[in-house]
This record gives structure tokens, C-alpha cells and sequence, in this order.
């Protein structure tokens, strides 16, 4: 299935640069000999433990910590008074917004942080916080986002000076909205829907956590933390405590995924820093799962009316988008500066019109913060959802078929490098092949016959498409900044005398293989075997600046920092083989692992010969320095737009609502794939993610402002029983401007596959009238959409 | 990792043991079985006992039996072996169909049908299992055992009529030849708590139902059953229509409440489709014994 050219492999049976190997870090992982935060155990660690609020919104009068300063065992509790003193009872957003560490005047969201203890152990600290007395006055509350705009709604954010109302940006806009209107108004057709991305969650498998240590000697602030951006994080961290930078290290040891969720700052990470700096021990920090998915960052919650124009017979002429966009409590997202609502303006998708217009107000509500997470690429998620969920109702109005309808509307090979009508420039694609090889997978013609065989039977099968693109890799320094710092990425490379070689990341893998992916890119560069590179990362000590791992950017940029790196180190060896080969540079020709003499095959050296030449006695050319190593900073010149087309098959049960998924093809096409299986692993994580959201994940708010969703109970993951076997295929269209032509692929298929979900369920109870229902589809919601009455997912189910 | 309160930890050797402590301790004990529902309440801090009595040492809680004509199940027999008796299966398949849907295999090797009883959830598939059909729960305490049946045995929501000092011992159920039984769930997912299930038994005999038994969960049925539904069918040809009537009337006696499973009107209507569903799998069952 999976077209890799035969590479030479090593001893040890790996290829040599690309193709499928197992991952390296499995074997501590499957032995359960991984080490993350919580393994972190240092002499003489204390453990603290955070109070959180019951209310949605409340005043808070007085918090009385005296009962808990008595039980034995506890060390110090501090709270938002304390923090003010130090100047750190808030902190700043990734979004340049502030967020309390321990809420002071009042808290805003159920969870939110109130108190720390700090004890000897775990259970004490957790005993300790049900002794902590705090006189709340409850507020009213804004759980509903559309009605935080009502006159008279109360205002949340009011520790902003004039603060008048819970905007938190009134109109961020892209496209041309006069061209757009020009083109709705002189269309045939025009459908317009209500679409809501529901609030979601990551849920990691760790939660977050951290373990400060700040040596009362050195002064040096150790943090072990579960962290996607260990480098980011130092900064802010200097630039928030105030702690000279040289003096922090960031440590993100093996971490449990993250999905975007461990990408914020939160107060818990601030809380062990402070504990540590008060008790004079290291202090540990680990949330429990309710804890998690109460506090930490969330993603979507985007209400998205959807309008698409068209000709009768089917050209697309415009899209539109007004977003409502809920932010929670503090605008916590993490996107790049420029970028208020991330990259949802590429919504234009996958098709080729003109006009295109979209604008976003958003807004606080009592609900907890964050917004961007969830392997959603910028809220690339919510913008395919959008389109691919419009594009199926277009369809539905016209009574076209939805892959028809699409095929006449996909971008050409010709149009490429193709310029989006809301500014992105998309690399490469030959999307209506990618379509037809997903169509021919799963045998759409068939499958449509089949369906209306059944529906003359009264039974429901559904087929989905989803032609996503998206943009990955932020991204270019100019363009794209967190909290001014630009996205670009370091990379090192050092290769020992031996031959075997050390690379160093500015990225921090989750579970996505970098210890494997990066030693293949280096192998292909180098033709040093796989398991002779190490991959070092997550310690920023220890490795080059960079911004991390999120945005399925890890490939796309520091992939292209260690090709390139890789190939220093290749021109660097050329002059040393040169000098062994005691002839110019120039009359040198490579192939993998070796330089050889033009013309002259016989007479070279190996990399690892250069390597042991370079560190050694022999005469290098004056102004080369010995060695083998190099270093890289990559500043990508534009986004990678990997794509893909999905087609899910589901039947439905009309008499309970409920659906099985019965197929999913997935048809990536993400360019280079270094190694395919891990690339396949990436996708279907992804695929179980999106079946997730479409059927089942929620974290919905009552009129309270309570958490519906805070515990695994309430909040479902997908398991096996609810996935099919994948069916995955590929077409590589590799872009053109990366070093390997790869794109990023880890959040490809969790963008890429929800909407397929939905628009199959749709398609298989379309017989009722229906052609909308928000996520999550359960079987209570698909039953009131057949109905005529389908759910509210946002809020509590009435 | 949650952490729950501070509680003592006693195991109990013997039934006779068992009860003494749990006499001894009084309400702020409780006897722990498959740890699956308190366990994780304990941790959550919403049940805080102060000494648990682990009854999992106690062998002679454990057990599936014939005897006479009763199906007798010992408190302690676990979710697995439940699921995997040929005895129970031989008489009501009900049971293998409602534990294949009980949680996952996991939870399924630990929990047991004691604990499940006990714990009488609002959605506990074996309480609907057991009120359809009309089994007995043998509650052991200091001065003896009594028999309650089934349908007596619940209080309310995570309430039953075991008192403090007692505990459950058996479950018994009445062997029905020519019976047929079916159990039907909706969840929003594998594992997850049923939004309404429904499990019957019905014997037809001589073209007529001649018994039967109907038994909801999730959907506050009083005891989980559905007696007039029941009424409905005795004596009466097991058509279609006298199904589906006796379905409506099932989802009658369901008293549902919304949450996040689903709106009330919803499992209302669950309530009938699948009662009727079981209907007509237990009927064709029977007359295919």
C-alpha cells in the first residue's frame, strides 16, 4: 500500500532514512519503564494540592486556612492573598490576556484555583484542603456564550479596569465581505446553518503536573514539567517570576500526550514554583483527572453560522462564517499573536471560489479557560468542520450527490501554488485524485446502491466525505509570534568519533515518535544507521531554543532543522574526506553514508571514517575546524498543507438513534511519510478522536455553570468497540518548499475525520428531513434529530 | 491520582465474621465486594466510610448452584462467571446478554452481583434483570437470614432494605420451563451506564403467555419492573400488537429524568422500543423451546 523507495538497511534490520522501523522509545514504554513527571521523586519533596471552587462565579469574602494549618503534616498554604504579595497572584495568558493563579476577588469558573497546600504527602495535602473554610457570595452566572452579551448579563472579567461587558474581541475578520456579498447575492442557491463546534476536551492519558526544585545554593530553579514547549516556557516563566533565565531549566521528560492540553501555563506549574521557593523543598504538583478536565485547556466552543452560495448546478460562488466564539473565563488560547482566532479563516477549504468572508466575536463566559487544544491545528478543526458540513447541505438542497458536488468544485493540480481567498497560499495537491483514491477504497458507487436497496427496506446506512486541507508548521518568524516569541526552531548535531551521532531538539515529543522520526531524518541525510542517533529533547540545558510541539509543527519545522543540520554536517564531512582523500571538496560525490571520488567508486571514506578522521590528527584545510557537529535555526518560509480525503460508513438504528461506524477510509496525503507506521499510528489516534467528538464527547455547562463533564464517566473517550478498522491509503504530493518535501500529519486525521462522521449520520437519516444536528450525535440526539427536535449540546440536556 | 480520606481496612474471613464486624463497626463501616462502585466514590470523596470489610476472602459467598427449582447465585460470584455460566444460561440467556453489556472485561473480572445488587444504581442492568424475573435476595445478618423478594428490595436511588450488621448472601431465582428471556440496552457507549435498558422473560404456552416478567433500568421504574405491563400480556396471544401494547404500557411505568444520557421524552420512548424488542426475542424463544 505504502509506496517507499527500497533503502539499504542497518545491522540491526532498520532502513536506512525512511521507511517503516518500530518505534525506538517503545521498548521502555510497553515495559511500563517510561519517565514522566510523576516519577520524579527528589529527597525531601513535599506535595501540594489545589482547593478549587464550587461556584461558576462567586464573590469571595474571606478564606480561613488556620484549621488546615494545624493538621499535622502540612507545611504552608497559600493563597491569593499571598500571591499578591509576590506580584504573582496573575499571570499572563499565552493570549496576552491575564489569568488568576489564586483568584482573589471573586472566582469565574467551576475548578477554578482558590488555595494551595503544600505537605509531606499527597493524602495529607488532599486531607488539608477540606479544612480550608472559604466564605463564598455566589454570583450570577454566564454559562450560556449567547447570552454573555445580553444586556444586564453579569460582568465577569471586572478586575479590568472599565471593563463593561465579557467581550473579549469585539470583530476579527478575513476575505473580502463586499465580493462575498456581490457573490451571494448573484447565486442561485444560498444555504445557510447554525453549526457548533461543542467544547471538547484533550484528555492525556497523564494529566498535567510539575515538580519544582529550587536549589536554595545554586539558585537555579529545576522544573520538571508535562510540558509540549519546554523552551517557551522558560522564557515566560523568566518573564512572569522575574527569575533570571539562565537560572531555569525546564524539564519535560516522557510525556503521557498531549494533544495541546499541557501547551498553557497553568497555576498549577506557578503554584510548585512558589512552594518551592517557600518551603525550601521540592514540591510536586500533579492534578487528578477531574482536575484535568475541569481546568485545563479545552478546546473548541465555536457556534458558527455557516452560509454557502452556489449556481444550480453546483459551483461553488462564496462562503461565510460568523463565529460566536467562547473563551471561558480568561482568554487562555494558544495561537500565534496575529492569529485571534488561529488559522480558521482557510474555512474556504478545499475548493475553488473566489469569495470568501468570515468574522469572529468573542467572548467570556463562567466556564473554564482555553480554546485552543485538541490536535485542532489552530482551530483548523473547526474550520473544516464548517466546510465540509456546508458543502453536505449544499448538496442535500440541491439533491446532488455530495462526492459529485465536491469533485466539480476541488482545487486543480495547476492551481497550486494556490492562493485562498482569505490569504493562505496552499503548497501543492492533487486532491481530485486523493478523492478518487478514497472513493474507489471503499467502493462508493456500491456502497450508494446498497444504500438504496436498504432505505426501500427501512433500514439507515449513511456515506461521509470530508475533503480536508489543512496548514501546518507555524510558522514563519514574520508572520507568526507566541507572546512575541517567533516560531522558528533550533536543531544540533553532533557526531562522535565512533560515527554515532546525538541530535538535539527544540520540539518535545507526546508520544508521537520523535525519537525514532528524527533519527530517520538524520539516517537518510547521513546514511548513519537509525539506532546509532540519539534523539535529545525536552531539556532546555540540553537542547537548542524552539517553541515546541503543537500544530502538528514538529515535522514541518524542526524536521526540516535536522535535515538541514544533517546536510551541514554532510558538506562538513566532504571537506574532511576530502582532506583524507588528500583531493579538492569539489571532485567528491556522495551517496548514502559516504563520500567517494568522481569517477572512482573504489576510493572514499564512510561517514563514520570521516567522523573518527575529523576528531583525530589528520590536517584539515586552514579555517575548517575539527569535528563533526553543526547547529541550525529553521525559520520556515510558509506553512505545509497536507490534505485528505475521508469516507466513513455508518447504519443507524432509527427506532434507538443509535450508529455504528461500519467503515473508515482515510486517505491522507501529508507528503515525504518518513516512516509510515508512524504516520498510520498518528492517523488512527486521530480517527478514534474524531469518532470521539462526533459521537460522544462533551463537556456541556448547566444554567449554573457547573461541569457536566468532569470525570470519565461523563466525559467518553471512544474504545476499540466503537472504531472499525481503518482503512488508511495515501497519495504523496510532497511539499515544495520543506527540505524532505514531509508535511505535518499528527492532527490531519482529528481535523479531517469528524465531519465525515456527522455528514454519514446525516446522510442516513437524511429520509427523515433531517440536515443538521450538532456533536455529539448520541443516540438521544440522533433520535430527536429524526424527531425534528435535535439537541443543544452546549448546554445541559432538558 | 485521587486520593480518598483516611479508612481503616478489615477482611473478613467467614460470613459469621463478616457480620460480626460490620455489627461491631455500625454505619460508618461498609463491606466492600468488587471495589467498583465504592472505590471510586471513595476516592472521589463521596462516600467516606471509615472502615471497609473486604468480603472478597469469603468463599463460600461465591458460587452458581441448581437447587430444587431455584437458580441460586452467591453474592460474591463475579461479573465474569456470571457471564460465562452455562447454568444460568441453559435457563435465562437473559443474564449472559445483560453481563455482555455490564462495563468491560476488566471491571467484569472484580465486580460481582452482590456489590451490583447492593449498590442498586438507578441504571444497574442485574437489578432489572432480577425484578424481571421475580428472583429473591437471602439478606444474612446476626440473628439469621431472610428471603426478600426482588421487587421489595429497593428504598429508593442506591438504597436497598440491607440494614447495617446485614449483608446480602444469595440471590435466588425461579426456574421457568419454557421460558424465554431476552435483556436490550442503548449506551452511549461500550462500558457506559445503560440510558435505558429493558430485560423480560416470557413462557408461552398453548398459543398463550402464561408468564412473564418485565424489568427496566435507568428510567426510575418502581423496583425496576414494569407490572402492569406485565398484567397486560398474561393469558394473552404474544402478537405484535399485544406486545407493542404492553410496551407502551412498560414506558408508563418508566418515570425518567433528563441528564446528560438523554432527554426524558427519549428514554420514555426507549423504554417502550426496547421492551418491545425483548418481547419479541423472549417470545420467540419460548416458542422455540
Amino acid at each position: 500500500m505504502t509506496a517507499v523507495e527500497e533503502v539499504p538497511t542497518s545491522a540491526a534490520g532498520n532502513p536506512i532514512g525512511f521507511g517503516r522501523m518500530v518505534r525506538k522509545e517503545d521498548v521502555r514504554f510497553v515495559r511500563g519503564e517510561g519517565n514522566y513527571v510523576d516519577d520524579v521523586n527528589l529527597p525531601g519533596m513535599l506535595h501540594g494540592a489545589i482547593l478549587r471552587s464550587p461556584f461558576a462565579h462567586a464573590k469571595i469574602n474571606s478564606i480561613d486556612t488556620s484549621a488546615a494549618l494545624a493538621l499535622p503534616g502540612v507545611v504552608a498554604v497559600v493563597t491569593g492573598k499571598d500571591l499578591e504579595g509576590l506580584g504573582l497572584a496573575w499571570m499572563p495568558t499565552l493570549s496576552y490576556d491575564t489569568q488568576a493563579v489564586l483568584a482573589t476577588d471573586k472566582v469565574r469558573f467551576q475548578g477554578q484555583e482558590v488555595a494551595f497546600v503544600i505537605a509531606e504527602s499527597r493524602y495529607i495535602a488532599r486531607d488539608a484542603l477540606e479544612l480550608i473554610d472559604v466564605d463564598y457570595d455566589p454570583l450570577p452566572v454566564v454559562a450560556d456564550a449567547k447570552k454573555a452579551l445580553d444586556p444586564g448579563a453579569p460582568i465577569i472579567r471586572d478586575d479590568k479596569e472599565g471593563k463593561t461587558d465579557n467581550i473579549v474581541y469585539e470583530k476579527w475578520e478575513a476575505g473580502d465581505e463586499a465580493v462575498t456579498d456581490a457573490a451571494f447575492a448573484g447565486a442561485d442557491v444560498v444555504v445557510t446553518q447554525e453549526i457548533l463546534y461543542p467544547r471538547v476536551h484533550p484528555s492525556p492519558m497523564e494529566t498535567c503536573g510539575s515538580v519544582a526544585h529550587m536549589d536554595p545554593v545554586t539558585g537555579k530553579l529545576i522544573l520538571w514539567t508535562t510540558t509540549q514547549a519546554p523552551h517557551a516556557h522558560r522564557t515566560v516563566y523568566a518573564l512572569v517570576a522575574g527569575l533570571p533565565e539562565h537560572k531555569i531549566q525546564v524539564i519535560s521528560p516522557d510525556v503521557g500526550g498531549g494533544f495541546g492540553n499541557k501547551v498553557p501555563i497553568y497555576p498549577g506549574y506557578v503554584l510548585s514554583i512558589v512552594g518551592s521557593i517557600v518551603a525550601k523543598r521540592p514540591v510536586k504538583w500533579m492534578e487528578d483527572r477531574s482536575e484535568n478536565l475541569m481546568s485545563t485547556g479545552f478546546a473548541r466552543d465555536y457556534h458558527m453560522t455557516t452560509s454557502i452560495a452556489s449556481t444550480k448546478e453546483g459551483k461553488i460562488l462564496g462562503v461565510k462564517v460568523d463565529v460566536l466564539a467562547d473563551h471561558g473565563a480568561f482568554n487562555g488560547v494558544a495561537q500565534p499573536t496575529n492569529y485571534p482566532a488561529g488559522f480558521f479563516s482557510i474555512f474556504s477549504g478545499s475548493y475553488d471560489y473566489p469569495a470568501a468572508y468570515c468574522k469572529v466575536k468573542a467572548v467570556y463566559t463562567n466556564k473554564a479557560p482555553g480554546g485552543v487544544a485538541y490536535a485542532c491545528s489552530f482551530r483548523i478543526t473547526e474550520a473544516v468542520y464548517a466546510i465540509e458540513r456546508i458543502v453536505d447541505c449544499l448538496a442535500q438542497e440541491l439533491n446532488m450527490d455530495p462526492a459529485e458536488l465536491r469533485l466539480k468544485n476541488l482545487l486543480r493540480p495547476e492551481q497550486f501554488p494556490y492562493k485562498s481567498p482569505t490569504g493562505w497560499e496552499y503548497d501543492s495537491g492533487e486532491y481530485e485524485k486523493t478523492m478518487k483514491v478514497a472513493m474507489e477504497m471503499v467502493g462508493y458507487d456500491e456502497l450508494r446502491k446498497e444504500q438504496a436497496e436498504k432505505r426501500a427496506k427501512g433500514e439507515y446506512m449513511g456515506i461521509g466525505i470530508s475533503f480536508f486541507t489543512e496548514g501546518v508548521g507555524a510558522g514563519p518568524r514574520k508572520h507568526m509570534d507566541i507572546l512575541g516569541l517567533g516560531m522558528a526552531d533550533g536543531c544540533d548535531l553532533r557526531v562522535h568519533p565512533t560515527g554515532k551521532a546525538q541530535v538535539r531538539l527544540s520540539v518535545q515529543t507526546q508520544g508521537q515518535g520523535h525519537e525514532t522520526t528524527f533519527a530517520q531524518i538524520v539516517s537518510h541525510e547521513l546514511g548513519i544507521p537509525p539506532e546509532d542517533i540519539e534523539v535529545i529533547h525536552g531539556d532546555t540545558d540540553n537542547t537548542p531554543f524552539g517553541l515546541g510541539t503543537y500544530g502538528s509543527r514538529s515535522t514541518p519545522v524542526s524536521g526540516a532543522a535536522a535535515a538541514l543540520v544533517a546536510r551541514k554536517v554532510r558538506d562538513r564531512a566532504r571537506i574532511v574526506a576530502a582532506a583524507a582523500l588528500e583531493c579538492a571538496p569539489d571532485d567528491l560525490e556522495w551517496e548514502l553514508g559516504r563520500w567517494f571520488v568522481k569517477g572512482d567508486p573504489e576510493r572514499g571514506k564512510t561517514i563514520q571514517e570521516i567522523a573518527m578522521a575529523a576528531h583525530g590528527s589528520l590536517e584539515l584545510p586552514e579555517g575548517v575546524e575539527g569535528h563533526l557537529d553543526a547547529q541550525v535555526v529553521y525559520n520556515p518560509p510558509d506553512l505545509t498543507y497536507p490534505y485528505g480525503c475521508y469516507i466513513c460508513v455508518v447504519d443507524v438504528d432509527p427506532g434507538t438513534g443509535q450508529v455504528k461506524v461500519r467503515r473508515f477510509v482515510a486517505v491522507d496525503d501529508c507528503g515525504t511519510r518518513i516512516n509510515p507506521m508512524i504516520v498510520e499510528g498518528q492517523v488512527h489516534g486521530g480517527l478514534a478522536d474524531g469518532v470521539g467528538m462526533a459521537l460522544m464527547e462533551l463537556i456541556a455547562f448547566d444554567e449554573d455553570g457547573n461541569n457536566l463533564g468532569g470525570s470519565f464517566m461523563d466525559y467518553l473517550l471512544p474504545t476499540s468497540m466503537e472504531c472499525p478498522d481503518w482503512e488508511l491509503g495515501e497519495t504523496v504530493t510532497p511539499s515544495p518548499h520543506h527540505p524532505i518535501g514531509a508535511k505535518g500529519v499528527g492532527e490531519s486525521a482529528t481535523v479531517g475525520s469528524p465531519a465525515a462522521v456527522v455528514n454519514a449520520v446525516i446522510d442516513a437519516i437524511a429520509p427523515f428531513g433531517v440536515r443538521h444536528a450538532d456533536m455529539p450525535l448520541t443516540p438521544a440526539n440522533v433520535w430527536r434529530a429524526i424527531q425534528g427536535n435535535p439537541i443543544r449540546t452546549d448546554m445541559a440536556v432538558e | 491520582m485521587q486520593t480518598p480520606a483516611p479508612v481503616e481496612y478489615a477482611k473478613a474471613t467467614s460470613i459469621a465474621d463478616a457480620i460480626s464486624r460490620l455489627e461491631a463497626l455500625g454505619e460508618d463501616s461498609r463491606p466492600v465486594a468488587g471495589g467498583y462502585s465504592l472505590i471510586p466514590m471513595m476516592k472521589l470523596r463521596l462516600a467516606r466510610p471509615e472502615t471497609v470489610v473486604d468480603l472478597n476472602g469469603i468463599a463460600e459467598l461465591r458460587g452458581i448452584r441448581v437447587e430444587g427449582n431455584e437458580l441460586v447465585v452467591g453474592a460474591m460470584t463475579t461479573h465474569a462467571d456470571v457471564l460465562s455460566s452455562a447454568i444460568l444460561f441453559e435457563h435465562y440467556p437473559i443474564f449472559r446478554e445483560a453481563e455482555h453489556v455490564i462495563a468491560d472485561p476488566i471491571v467484569r473480572m472484580r465486580g460481582t452481583i452482590g456489590g451490583s445488587m447492593c449498590q442498586a444504581d438507578p441504571a444497574s442492568d442485574l437489578s432489572a434483570v432480577g425484578s424481571a424475573l421475580r428472583g429473591n435476595a437471602v439478606i444474612t445478618g446476626s440473628s439469621g437470614s431472610r428471603t426478600v423478594p426482588l421487587r421489595e428490595f429497593h428504598d429508593g436511588p442506591y438504597e436497598t432494605v440491607v440494614q447495617t450488621g446485614e449483608i446480602l448472601t444469595e440471590l435466588r431465582y425461579p426456574i421457568r420451563p419454557g421460558a424465554g428471556s431476552a435483556y436490550e440496552k442503548v449506551e452511549r457507549r461500550a462500558g457506559d451506564w445503560g440510558v435505558c435498558t429493558s430485560g423480560v422473560f416470557v413462557v408461552v404456552s398453548g398459543g398463550v403467555i402464561t408468564d412473564c416478567g418485565i424489568g427496566m433500568a435507568a428510567v426510575n421504574a418502581d423496583h425496576y419492573c414494569a407490572p402492569e405491563a406485565e398484567a397486560l400480556l398474561m393469558g394473552k396471544a404474544p402478537t405484535e400488537e399485544n406486545l407493542a401494547a404492553a410496551a407502551a404500557a412498560a414506558a408508563n411505568e418508566a418515570n425518567p429524568i433528563a441528564d446528560q444520557r438523554g432527554p426524558a421524552d427519549y428514554k420514555r420512548h426507549l423504554a417502550s422500543e426496547l421492551t418491545l424488542r425483548a418481547l419479541r426475542r423472549a417470545v420467540a424463544a419460548s416458542q422455540g423451546a
